[in-house]
């Protein structure tokens, strides 16, 4: 009999998201540098977890994946293998599968995959059917013999590179291996080296490298390196090619024939005990893990709405002590008063969450993107630990990630046009959060070639956004405000990346959709920053309260622009709309009364305009009194109001009544 | 609140045959819903209009701070509203994590209703009204009129 799981779906998929999240960014530590041990404990760790938990669940095909990719991991941290490129980009493909298993498990409660490919991959690094940084080893020993009987360069392949190799055949491509030599005066090996991969690469493949490709970008090889590439451009043409590049030399070639390959096991032994020591250096840091409890946010909520509660029944004990002249309990009142204050904002602080969670994830898609668009960059984050509300957290997720996208496809130039304009070749961009008062700023910055003025304008102009007129008119300013058109996109051609008709327009109505606001600082040549303005929570807003009537209403402060008095003869009509003059601006007046159709009859003959701003048009909103500002906690309707025209919301106001908040979108 | 809840425990009936209502007063005729789908029943609190509602949505009520939608069936089964407000009370449903209160003339009592003493709601109505009426049941001389609150919630009231 299978045991009903069904009620820990929740709690597996929140947690092996969070592996996965950890998997990733470990994963990339241990790119970066191939000896840190911690991380591969680390990701050992999660992988194993992953493991454990997705066989408990009997999501069968997962549990498989892992349990392979734990064998690989396992070996890895004995020192059987190398973590080299090709291992950390498959251990990379596997963690997209799982993410991609894990994502289908959770829109359909269960996932088949057919994952035999990545697990014969897994098995061949397994076996060591393959090479990698194994075979520098023997490379060092083998030079001798290579460069005295010239042309055959010894070559070692897996059965991927193999499968890779003989596809390439059937179609017709020809496979090379390359034996480069670089200047031994050459004072930067891992540029030209770099530059061998660039040439080749402008209509080959490159398949294969030895050393590998990190290792070669780090200048670790001695005067010559090997490459195997699939292309179809005759041989001498791309030797040719090759020896333009300055302290260059192509000191052999041949064309590989594949029914010739031997598969190779190399003898590891030496790698293995060198690799013990560190270990056993690095087992002694033990990792701290933060204890932690998962609780529903609901739960949560349910904790503000009693603290509420609870203050405003104090505010009433405190009426009574007042009205019946109760010294004693006027002290008490005072320490009740002061533990709901601490209660209240420790249970707005259970709510924050750093912002972390959401930052984790893109250390390995922008590593993705850069490769993908062929790009070097370093990544900055700052900030990780600036702390927000979790709805908050929950909804930024996704302009975030195309805001970046925007800085690495259309801000940040290519290596070679960076290198042409003086800059260092490797572009930066800062992914920063922090807070400021009640406001968490979250800015994306670029060292790129900043907006081009110009450009935007031409596009819109094309596009029809505005007019030829328009544009000549235009403030840089507001020429860059066009980014945020619907419809807009820079992009020259269309990439995967972005400029897929989803634009910044998108971006910005997310962000206005949590409170918060949107900037762009942008200097030709030197870069732009987006910087995103959101407010620590959205529960919590400030609002204008105002009168209609017997009626209170509450009015977000974030729309309302200025509030004037009203006296009747400052009331014209154009074409049977009321409207008033305010310092030279038309203004279009709507009375609350009649809008909400409120019972009774207005008596005082003074009344003021709150001006409010919908889209980008003021609008006057008569009413009859201004009560003043509050912070108010938002409430939803529930279901049965949720949708009714003109009203965002609900608010328990300190007399224990209901007070509704405006919505100014959907009230006219 | 207590004083209403009067259990009659020891009608003779078996267990599941029957079920156990909340009946209350609209107007001049007495109802009867399901007590399962009963949260609590509370006094009157005060209610804020909510503009453009639906005709029988009286309006909001917090409730220990959450806030409760309270219909008005009266106006939805065209009844005369009482003029005593002190017996008056709102009796707050849930269903499927909703929240819904609608007030009533007076709560009566808890009663236990033999599912024999229950007659189709067809026989009595016409088709329109049918559709939130469970049927009538008969208690001694009294009519009770069932409520189908599942439907009425799933109209989205």
């Amino acid at each position: 009999m299978k045991m009903d799981m069904s009620q820990y779906l929740g709690v597996f998929l929140e947690e092996s998201k969070e592996h996965l999240g950890n998997l990733n960014e470990q994963l990339l530590n241990l790119e970066k540098n191939p000896g840190n041990l911690a991380a591969l404990n680390e990701i050992f760790r999660a992988a194993h977890t992953l493991k454990g938990m997705s066989s408990t669940m009997g999501f069968e095909d997962l549990a498989d994946l892992t349990h392979h990719l734990e064998d690989v991991l396992s070996d890895l941290k004995e020192g059987l293998l190398q973590p080299d490129t090709y291992v950390v980009d498959t251990l990379f493909q596997c963690l997209d599968r799982v993410q991609s298993i894990i994502s289908q498990i959770e829109s359909n409660g269960s996932a088949e995959y057919n994952n035999q490919d990545l697990i014969a991959i897994l098995n061949s690094i397994k076996n060591q059917n393959y090479t990698g940084d194994i075979q520098l080893i023997e490379d060092k020993q083998k030079p001798a013999t290579a460069q005295t009987e010239e042309p055959s360069i010894e070559l070692d392949f897996n059965e991927y590179e193999l499968t890779v190799m003989e596809e390439a055949a059937c179609k017709n491509y020809q496979i090379v291996a390359i034996r480069v030599a670089v200047d031994p005066g050459s004072l930067m090996k891992s540029v030209r080296a770099f530059m061998v991969f660039k040439v080749l690469e402008e209509d080959s493949e490159v398949i294969k490298s030895i050393p590998a490709v990190t290792d070669l970008e780090d200048g670790k090889f001695d005067e010559t390196f090997d490459v195997v590439v699939i292309t179809k451009t005759p041989l001498p043409v791309l030797i040719d090619r090759l020896e333009h590049i300055s302290e260059i030399r192509v000191d052999s070639s041949h064309l590989v024939n594949i029914d010739q390959l031997p598969l190779h096991r190399d003898d590891i032994d030496v790698m293995k005990s060198d690799q013990k020591t560190t270990e056993q250096v690095d087992t002694k840091r033990n990792h701290k893990i933060k204890q932690t409890v998962r609780v529903d946010i609901d739960r949560l909520d349910n904790l503000m709405n009693l603290v509420g509660e609870l203050v405003m029944h104090k505010g009433r004990l405190g009426q009574i002590a007042s009205n019946r002249r109760i010294v004693e309990l006027n002290e008490t009142i005072e320490q009740i008063d002061r533990i709901s204050t601490d209660l209240q904002s420790v249970v707005m602080k259970v709510r924050m969450v750093p912002i972390e969670q959401v930052f984790n994830r893109f250390p390995r898609m922008v590593r993705d993107l850069a490769k993908e668009l062929n790009k070097e960059i370093e990544f900055i984050m700052e900030g990780k630990e600036t702390e927000l509300d979790r709805t908050v957290i929950d909804e930024i997720g996704d302009p975030l990630i195309h805001l970046l996208r925007n800085a690495i496809d259309h801000g940040l130039e290519s290596p070679s046009v960076r290198t042409q304009k003086g800059k260092p070749r490797i572009g930066t961009i800062i992914l920063r959060a922090r807070h400021e008062g009640n406001s968490v700023f979250i800015e994306v910055e670029d060292d790129g070639a900043g907006i081009q003025i110009e450009r935007v304008k031409n596009k819109a102009v094309a596009k029809g956004i505005i007019t030829a007129k328009e544009a000549e008119e235009m403030t840089a300013e507001q020429a860059v405000d066009l980014l945020f058109s619907p419809g807009f996109s820079t992009a020259e051609n269309i990439t995967d990346v972005s400029g897929r008709g989803v634009g910044l327009d998108v971006v910005k109505s997310k962000i206005e959709s949590l409170n918060g606001e949107i900037q762009v600082d942008s200097k030709p040549g030197q870069g732009t920053k987006f910087v995103v303005k959101l407010p620590l929570t959205l529960a919590i807003i400030q609002a204008l309260m105002v009168a209609v009537r017997d009626e209170i209403y509450a009015i977000p402060l974030s729309t309302v622009n200025e509030t004037t008095m009203l006296s009747s003869e400052d009331i014209r009509l154009i074409q049977n709309q009321e409207v008033i003059v305010l310092r030279g601006n038309v203004l279009p007046l709507y009375r609350l009364d009649s809008l909400l159709e409120v019972p009774g009859e207005t008596v005082s003959d003074e009344s003021y305009v709150v001006v409010v701003y919908k889209g980008n048009k003021q609008i006057g909103l008569v009413v009859d009194r201004l009560i003043g500002q509050q912070e108010i906690v938002i409430k939803s309707l529930g279901k049965v109001l949720a949708g009714t025209p003109g009203i965002a919301g609900a608010i328990v106001a300190g007399d224990g009544n209901v007070r509704l908040i405006l919505d100014i979108d959907t009230l006219f | 609140m207590e004083d209403v809840i009067n259990m009659r425990v020891d009608d003779g009936y078996q267990e599941g045959e029957e079920i156990q209502v909340v009946a209350f007063r609209l107007g001049n005729e007495e109802y009867a819903v399901d007590i399962l789908y009963v949260q609590e029943i509370i006094r009157l609190l005060n209610i804020t209009r909510v503009p453009r509602s639906a005709q029988h949505i009286e309006g909001v009520v917090n409730l220990r701070g959450s806030i409760i939608p309270i219909a008005n069936l009266h106006s939805r089964f065209n009844l005369q509203l009482s003029d005593n407000q002190d017996d008056k009370r709102i009796i707050v449903f849930k269903f499927d994590e909703v929240q819904v209160g609608i007030i009533v003339d007076e709560v009566s009592e808890v009663l236990r209703i033999h599912q024999n003493d229950i007659e189709a709601a067809d026989k009595v109505y016409g088709t329109l009204e049918a559709d939130h009426i469970k049927g009538i049941a008969k208690v001694g001389e009294r009519l009770l009129i069932l409520l189908d609150l599942a439907k009425i919630f799933e109209a989205g009231w």
